[in-house]
């Protein structure tokens, strides 16, 4: 019995050492709007994003002010009449994903679903996903698509036809696991 | 297998679920508490629009590598009358390039009908104002300027008599989002005045604002105090210029109103002939397009 409560307890204290969470503080978002008149693209290198493997579940968070942009006026723009940065600093996404990742190195698919805030307003989305095992390296990687409207970002009819109904919005997030 | 056991195994079997029900709930969490804990102070963006008030310079300048073209355009004044159809008759223009060496660091040329003056300038961002820590932005602005308008009576008038200087040390803060305000004293001093009375070193006092009142529209004004006894020989007006901006993509339009012809320095500022009083109000636009050189990675 004693050596039974033994083995358990050190399976217990085991457990948070390969600990499933992986992090990165450096993870990359980034969005395209391609229209005839302009594209505009922008990338956040500084994207905060975990991945849970037991608990399958994935958040991403980031400062809407370290998009980068080429042209800095639309950058001021972005933040200033669109993204309004001092008011809503952030964007977040929280959820789980379903699918299969063993441990052994490779990359899977899986389907994220979750609640994704932009702008104060928070939706509930749904998107494909894959997730690459590389040693002690999780990277998630994902693409959807964004309609600045759902998120309370009005597009005013003078500059309409320079920027995309549906941005295309990608997330590349390299994580570590938490020691 | 006594109780003392028992609560162990059950302890021991619990425990890793209650770490995973924390984690679970936590995960956005700890992502917003390592994200704020390695928050720095930020950079307070936007604090004008443009790179001018109405006349007066603001602390903004172009973006690193972002050439802009302003226009910048007076009618005559509104009191002249129908005949002259309250001043659209008259029209005097100023073309103005900047360029931005550096976010903090940019060169101007100017052209201005008025005279048939040029201008140089040089602006720099001495300090920025942050969310934390330093709570105005303060840029100092340079300007050289040259009128070539050929006067047949005065034939001694070279090049070095037509050029004056002016420096102004611009100080701003943006208060919130809708309200920023600057205060701006200015010198300027002239290699020659018309007489020997007139001060060649000439002190005003200046002090400006913006208002939106909506995203993409504010209200600007600004105010020039000319210390008197400066200017003697003829009569000059403190000025006093109203401006609503109209914000679309790459360009700032401006409608203004004001009672100094002139648009460059030390025009607006010592030279303004006409009285809000008595009508003589210069209505008016400026118009900028920005132009970007650079290729971010």
């Amino acid at each position: 019995m004693k050596y039974l409560y033994m083995v358990l307890l050190a399976g217990v204290a085991a457990a948070p050492a390969k600990a499933q969470t992986y992090m990165t503080r450096n993870g990359e978002a980034g969005f395209y709007s391609k229209t005839p008149m302009e594209d505009i693209k922008a990338e956040n290198k500084q994207v905060y994003a975990a991945i849970d493997r037991t608990k399958k579940t994935v958040a991403f968070t980031l400062l809407m002010r370290n998009f980068l942009f080429e042209k800095q006026l639309m950058q001021d723009h972005f933040n200033e009449n669109y993204a309004e940065s001092d008011k809503f600093p952030r964007a977040q996404f929280a959820g789980t994903y379903t699918g299969d990742v063993p441990a052994t190195p490779g990359t899977y698919p899986v389907q994220v679903s979750g609640k994704l805030t932009i702008h104060g307003v928070t939706k509930d989305v749904q998107m494909p996903a894959t997730l690459e095992v590389q040693g002690d390296k999780l990277t998630g990687k994902t693409q959807f698509s964004v309609d600045p409207n759902d998120y309370n970002i009005k597009i005013p009819a003078l500059v309409r036809e320079k920027i995309a109904a549906k941005i295309d919005v990608k997330v590349n997030a390299a994580c570590q696991a938490v020691k | 297998m006594n109780k003392k056991h028992i609560y162990g195994l059950v302890a021991a079997l619990l425990l890793p679920f209650q770490s995973l029900l924390a984690q679970d709930s936590s995960l956005l969490k700890m992502l917003n508490d390592s994200a704020s804990a390695d928050q720095h102070q930020e950079l307070v963006t936007g604090t004008f629009k443009a790179t001018q008030l109405v006349n007066m310079p603001t602390i903004e300048s172009p973006a690193r590598q972002n050439l802009q073209f302003l226009i910048m355009h007076r009618f005559g004044k509104l009191n002249q009358g129908a005949y002259e159809l309250f001043g659209l008759d008259n029209a005097s223009i100023r073309f103005g390039l900047d360029y931005g060496i550096s976010d903090r660091l940019s060169v101007g040329i100017g052209r201005s009908s008025l005279d048939k003056a040029f201008d140089g300038s040089v602006k720099w961002k001495i300090l920025q104002q942050y969310n934390t820590g330093m709570p105005i932005s303060v840029s100092l602005n340079e300007v050289v300027n040259n009128y070539t308008q050929k006067y047949a009576d005065k034939p001694y008038l070279d090049a070095k008599y037509r050029t004056s200087y002016t420096s102004q040390l611009l100080i701003a803060r943006k208060f919130s989002r809708n309200l920023s305000l600057e205060l701006m004293p200015s010198w300027v001093h002239y290699n020659l005045t018309p007489t020997p009375d007139d001060k060649t070193n000439v002190f005003v006092m200046s002090a400006g604002g913006r208002m939106k009142i909506t995203k993409r529209m504010s209200i600007d004004a600004e105010y020039n105090y000319l210390l008197p006894n400066q200017v003697v020989s003829y009569k000059v007006y403190n000025t006093l210029s109203l401006g609503l901006d109209i914000e679309t993509g790459g360009h700032v339009f401006q409608l203004v109103f004001t009672n100094a012809g002139g648009m460059a320095a030390p025009y607006y500022l010592a030279k303004a002939d006409g009285s809000w009083g008595k009508g003589d109000i210069f209505f008016g636009f400026n118009i900028s397009r920005n132009f970007n050189f650079r290729k971010r990675k």
